[in-house]
């Protein structure tokens, strides 16, 4: 690991790029660790809005009786193409947004008036099969934003300027980033991607002010190592997975951090015999130490490619009578999980399927682990059909949880399936290393199917679906917000829409055609008393590419969604 | 007001002391050079410069890894062979740049269309292995259309149409790289026709 400094020096020779001194300039207010322990509820000061990871503003001035008054106050276009999968982050009145390829824009939250701009230069050799950004951190002075090749870079949240920038990989060997880091008591953590490309995942962490590197923790144990005896044939551990490509969530109380970790590497399970920790898992850090404190893994040698990338929200729930203090996670793999949390490790509590899944043939009620029908895992030169496809029940697009109605609502994807057959394929680093070639491939729609996308509500005490809103014609690639009001917004589907629906009934009370597709998170805020709500429209990457299929399949669905960023900013009308 | 950041270079402190070298060397010698064709010219190494006329080409993958490419290497329909070009008379491979990473594919000369047969050599056609969109590697092939498959988002193209694209978020084709054939051995003809790789947002 390589800390870069001496950048500002850099900028000062390049000439001519010095931000300019920014209206606020003056007025930023620093971000401490109490302030992202209880957010104020008119901010928005990180990905998910606190670190349990509910998505879930306070905020009820908009609500389920006047939310049809919702109109733009103001948009502003990014100038940017591809999946915009980045929250409007949200400081006493100043916005940042980052979008694809690592730019960040900053923006008066109240009028969209531009604030500054940072664009990141890419090395000319450089690729990555997702191009995306999931959005800023903040801490201090500093705005953090993950360059793709991946490199951490703080900049200064009043200019942005840079002000220093640490290299946590060598893109050459396939690592790559779109996470937004997480901040804990002056440490900034993220993570990697490159699962498809046969990485070591870890999640690294660095000295907020300087950028110093502080730890660094595999997600795939080295021999030794607990963990290590489900890696049973020699090496595999070395190229086995485990990226952690979505931000952790953070539990106070514990002084832990949990992060999900993406698929094995290769694909085929065959071909790394044992249950291969910790791909497919939660792992609780120390975020002091870095130390893996416990773990839980969702499916143990997976050959699905279900990453199970997103952290549990830390939740606490009812069960039989008592509080449990809890994780909840909607996976990949089709099931809704509810876990117990402490600071001596992560305990299962109990899972039901939430879309057809047709891999598990039960669930160990005490440990979790499942077994498998053995006709559904595909193999080495084994063909294998299975659901849902390897997109999941769910991919990582957040649920969200609303702490008045009790409720989980989970963007799902139902009545698709996947097939593969995997093959030994030569390793070089950097290159596509999966076990199967992309037209192989398979991906396929129960003809018959009524819908597709799914926005499903559940009852975190009661264990059961309240209500869900289904989508004939699209799949379901919205991340959640839910608000006090009582209100759910997602967009999501390929028709362009964004839309809002009462929280406790699942009824569809606002929509709007936005630009492109909607994929990234909404955020709310409030300045000078009054509410807004954010959502970046900019369809790509793995949607685009899905309806690519799709059309295919079912030729009446259009091939594309038009392509392009813009930011939306909705507010009550006068 | 709105103004563009661009992020400093990763070793600009180096690079700019290369320059620094450089111009005092150029302006010793009172010689006159536009400054980027000198920076260019100190920063030449023999494994990042791009494919060169009479370079042969090498294996990337495969038992064969390393060893020099004849057209009888190649099946005549595809698929693709990556390759990287290796400069003949000192054996420098030229795999210091990833844009350097080719694809040779061989066809019944009939086959293709006529601008793809005028950079061609017995068939063989070799194009950038760089995808246009988001510079993924081109490594993959499509047996029920023949064409060539980008691994990140699907794009595919046309090997026997100059590498037109025919599917997928591609703005455009893939750079070529006219080739020759001498005693049975893939050579390049001339520079890329086009720039590898893509334009980043």
């Amino acid at each position: 690991m390589k800390t870069m400094k001496g950048l500002p020096i850099c900028a000062a020779l390049l000439g001519g790029l010095l931000p300019i001194a920014a209206a606020y300039g003056a007025g930023y207010t620093a971000v401490t660790a109490a302030r992202l322990t209880n957010p104020e509820p008119e901010n928005w000061l990180m990905t998910r809005g606190n670190y349990q990871g509910w998505s879930y503003s306070p905020l009820d001035q908009i609500n389920a009786g006047n939310v049809k008054k919702l109109v733009p106050v103001w948009a502003y276009s990014t100038g940017v193409n591809s999946g915009h999968q980045s929250p409007p982050i949200v400081n006493n009145g100043v916005m940042f947004v980052s979008t694809p390829s690592a730019q960040v824009i900053a923006l008066d939250a109240k009028t969209g008036t531009p604030l500054w701009r940072y664009k990141r230069e890419l090395p000319d050799d450089f690729s990555a099969l997702h191009n995306t950004n999931r959005g800023v951190a903040l801490y201090g002075d500093k705005v953090y934003v993950m360059g793709l090749e991946p490199v951490l870079v703080a900049l200064d949240a009043k200019t942005g300027k840079v002000v220093w920038e640490a290299t946590l990989e060598d893109y050459h060997q396939g690592y790559y980033s779109t996470m937004a880091p997480l901040i804990v008591k002056g440490k900034v953590m993220a993570g990697v991607s490159g699962g498809e490309f046969g990485v070591r995942g870890f999640v690294a962490a660095f000295d907020a002010e300087t950028g110093s590197p502080v730890w660094k923790t595999y997600t795939v144990p080295a021999p030794g190592e607990p963990g290590s005896n489900t890696w049973e044939t020699p090496d595999t551990w070395k190229r086995g997975g485990a990226s952690t490509w979505m931000t952790g969530n953070y539990d106070p109380d514990t002084n832990l951090t949990f992060w999900g970790t993406g698929n094995a590497s290769p694909w085929f399970g065959d071909q790394r015999p044992g249950d291969n920790l910790y791909t497919s898992s939660t792992v609780a850090i120390d975020p002091d130490t870095g130390a893996i404190k416990s773990h839980f893994q969702y499916h143990w040698n997976d050959s699905w490619d279900w990453d199970e990338m997103n952290a549990p929200m830390v939740v606490d729930y009812k069960k039989d009578g008592k509080t449990v203090k809890g994780l909840l996670k909607p996976a990949r793999n089709g099931y809704l999980y509810w876990l117990s949390r402490s600071s001596d490790g992560i305990g299962f509590v109990g899972a039901t399927n939430y879309v057809k899944q047709d891999v598990f043939k039960s669930i160990d009620p005490k440990t979790g682990r499942p077994t498998y029908n053995e006709d559904k895992k595909p193999g080495t030169g084994k063909k294998a059909s299975f659901c849902p496809s390897l997109w999941g029940g769910k991919d990582w697009p957040f649920e969200a949880y609303n702490p008045k109605t009790g409720m989980v609502y989970i963007p799902a994807n139902e009545n698709h399936c996947g097939f593969l057959e995997g093959k030994v394929q030569e390793y070089v680093a950097g290159k596509w290393w999966t076990g199967v070639d992309i037209p192989d491939i398979g991906f396929t729609v129960a003809k018959d199917a009524k819908f597709f996308g799914d926005i499903q509500a559940w009852d975190v005490s009661g264990g059961k679906k309240v209500w869900d809103y289904k989508f004939e014609k699209s799949m379901a690639w919205g991340p959640i917000l839910t608000t006090g009001g009582g209100l759910v917004f997602t967009g999501g589907t390929n028709d362009r829409k964004f839309r809002a629906f009462d929280a406790s009934t699942g009824k569809l009370l606002w929509q709007v055609a936005t630009n492109s597709g909607v994929t990234a998170p909404p955020s709310s805020f409030s300045v000078d008393g009054k509410q807004y709500v954010a959502v970046v429209s900019g369809w790509g990457v793995d949607p685009a590419f899905q309806q690519g299929l799709l059309h295919n399949l079912i030729p009446s669905w259009d091939a594309a969604v038009p392509e392009g960023g813009v930011i939306w900013v909705f507010a009550l009308s006068e | 007001m709105n103004k563009d950041n661009k992020t400093p270079c990763h070793d600009c402190q180096r690079r700019a002391a290369q320059r620094r070298t450089v111009l005092k060397t150029v302006l010793g010698l009172g010689v006159s050079l536009p400054f980027f064709d000198v920076v260019k010219a100190a920063a030449k190494d023999p494994a990042a410069t791009p494919p060169t006329v009479g370079d042969q080409f090498v294996f990337v993958l495969g038992d064969k890894k390393g060893e020099v490419i004849k057209v009888e290497d190649l099946a005549v329909g595809g698929p693709q062979q990556l390759a990287y070009p290796m400069e003949p008379t000192g054996g420098v491979v030229r795999d210091g740049s990833r844009l350097n990473q080719v694809l040779l594919i061989r066809f019944d000369p009939a086959q293709l269309t006529p601008e793809a047969k005028a950079n061609s050599g017995e068939g063989v056609v070799a194009y950038s292995a760089i995808c246009t969109h988001q510079g993924c590697d081109v490594s993959q092939w499509k047996t029920d259309t023949n064409t060539l498959l980008c691994v990140c988002h699907g794009s595919e193209y046309d090997p026997k149409d100059r590498a037109k694209v025919t599917f997928g978020p591609a703005p455009r084709r893939l750079a070529m790289l006219p080739v020759k054939v001498e005693a049975g051995v893939v050579m390049v003809a001339s520079a890329f026709k086009g720039k590898p790789g893509f334009m980043d947002l």
